[in-house]
């Protein structure tokens, strides 16, 4: 067996050991594999007793959608052609950020039971959370393109910006995941809170329901919700055929942007309370 | 133990490996436990919130040498546990200094990271990877955690089908399969029957002819003593004493019997 070097330096001061949204992303990218092995773990533990397996992530919103479908289309078919596609591009995203925000706090929670014990960067469990909803994401991918052939709905060109859209998509939701899941290690309640807010915001947001129903007086209330931008970053190039324009396009990369930061600092200025209290 | 250093360096027979200067840690409990936001809110309102301050380590000073196998001592609720939360980086203390010269290996309560659904082999790198060990390592020593185990005909079954000691012999093959600079054992030296203890001991005893500097927590004052180097007694935050391990545990037996 070889002797171990020694270090001259020390490996750990905690003089001078502070997390900051610095030293954080560095630890994260120590931990990568982590990263990996955790979404590895919940995507294979997901299906691993079910006998559709995987098959779940596409029949899940396939199933809501039809449901949507049915219930809604005597309302909003004349508003909306090819409405099982408008429903469907619009549950993917919202899907996404429900999954990815819920896994951030519930995998927080989690984590805070070895976090009490090991030293790990807590901030493995939120991206990890986003990592699984995103390999989600594109799994779901697949019966929307089902449902356009089915539908006869036109493929257009556009929907090659949809990449930029899941990068936007993305960075929203982890900035929020990150914000909300160090809410709710000091307050679980929070964690109930946020379905009863889930379910209003859906609601406040045009998912199921033609944005040409909200009327014009009430549209500027509406676009203060992010949510609102980024579902339209699907919507344009899935649905009608064009890019987002800019005044479309950057009230969505500030919300990304700006929810990330905010996110990210605020995560990580608590960092250091969290093996004191989770 | 500090001959093999001598062999290695040729100088400075003791270098410090973990050092605590004047570390105190203070938990802050609110006096009545505040669980949900709405009570939170409530209370701030009515400025009610009162937090009572607890120190679980008040002022301890200690110096753990390279290649020691250092031992605490104490009743529960002393600051055991505390004391390894701050030297492995888990909780930064309120106040004074710790300093680390080397990597610390902790030894996780056994499978704890591990999930059921998952087999013995996609369980070792996951729990590798919550130990902070990349890919690489991981693969390195992977045949040599089957062998240590003795699971090779089950590493591809589920865990839950796993017996306990299986789920722990697992659990000690992961967490010792690097040779660690530093190790820490909290309570968990009982792993297994008779046959795998010894392995484990075999193990422990090569870590230190490799120079590692192991710091363990235990109730078993027997075990202990024919183990450590050094023992430390802690009784409410504060080390009454520090000295080979026969002396401080019959110091430590005179107090409590």
């Amino acid at each position: 067996m070889t002797l171990l070097a020694t270090h001259s330096k020390p490996v750990y001061d905690s003089a001078s050991y502070r997390v900051s949204a610095i030293s954080e992303l560095r630890e994260l990218g120590k931990y990568r594999y982590l990263i990996g092995q955790l979404i590895r773990r919940d995507i294979l533990t997901r299906y691993k007793r079910s006998v559709l397996g995987v098959a779940w992530t596409m029949l899940n919103p396939l199933g809501t959608m039809l449901i949507l479908t049915f219930v809604f289309s005597n309302f909003f078919k004349s508003a909306v052609p090819h409405y099982p596609v408008y429903i469907l591009s619009g549950l993917l995203v919202w899907n996404f950020f429900a999954q990815g925000t819920n896994a951030s706090i519930s995998g927080l929670v989690w984590g805070g039971s070895l976090l009490k014990r090991i030293y790990i960067p807590s901030s493995v469990f939120g991206v990890s959370a986003i990592g699984t909803a995103l390999v989600n994401l594109i799994i779901s991918l697949i019966p929307l393109v089902v449902v356009m052939l089915v539908d006869g709905a036109p493929f257009y060109l556009s929907m090659l910006f949809l990449p930029i859209s899941i990068l936007l998509l993305t960075a929203f939701t982890l900035g929020f995941g990150l914000f909300i899941s160090s809410v709710a290690v000091f307050f679980p309640d929070v964690a109930e809170m946020y379905q009863v807010l889930l379910t209003a915001w859906l609601y406040l947001t045009p998912v199921i329901y033609p944005e040409s129903l909200i009327s014009a007086k009430w549209l500027p209330f509406y676009k203060i919700n992010p949510m609102y931008w980024m579902v339209k970053m699907f919507r344009l190039p899935i649905f009608e055929g064009r890019i987002p324009s800019w005044q479309e396009f950057l009230p969505a990369l500030a919300w990304a942007a700006g929810m990330l930061v905010v996110g990210w600092l605020y995560f990580t200025s608590k960092t250091e309370e969290y093996a004191y209290r989770v | 133990m500090s001959d093999v250093i001598e062999e290695k360096g040729g100088f400075a027979a003791v270098q410090p490996m973990i050092q605590l200067e004047n570390v105190s840690v203070d938990y802050r409990l609110p006096s009545e436990r505040i669980g949900t936001f709405k009570e939170y809110a409530i209370r701030k309102l009515q400025r009610k919130i009162r937090i009572n301050k607890f120190s679980a380590l008040k002022g301890v000073d200690l110096q753990i040498n390279r290649g020691e196998v250092f031992g605490l001592i104490g009743n529960n609720g002393a600051g055991k546990s505390t004391m390894l939360k701050v030297i492995s980086k888990v909780l930064k203390p309120t106040t004074g200094r710790v300093v680390i010269y080397g990597k610390i290996a902790p030894l996780l309560e056994l499978g704890a990271g591990f999930h059921p659904e998952l087999s013995g082999r996609e369980n070792v790198f996951l729990n590798g990877s919550l130990l902070g060990y990349s890919r690489a390592e991981m693969e390195a020593v992977f045949d040599d955690i089957v062998e240590f185990s003795e699971l090779s005909q089950f590493i591809d079954s589920p865990v839950r089908a796993y017996s306990s000691g299986m789920f722990a012999r697992l659990g000690f093959a992961v967490a010792t399969a690097h040779v660690p600079e530093i190790l820490i054992l909290d309570e968990i030296l009982s792993v297994g029957d008779e046959a795998f203890q010894r392995k484990c001991n075999n193990r422990m005893k090569s870590f230190q002819q490799a120079g590692t500097t192991v710091l363990m927590v235990s109730h078993a004052l027997d075990t202990l003593e024919g183990m450590c180097d050094r023992l430390a007694w802690i009784d409410h935050g504060k080390i009454l004493k520090i000295d080979e391990p026969r002396k401080v545990i019959a110091a430590y037996r005179g107090e409590n019997w």
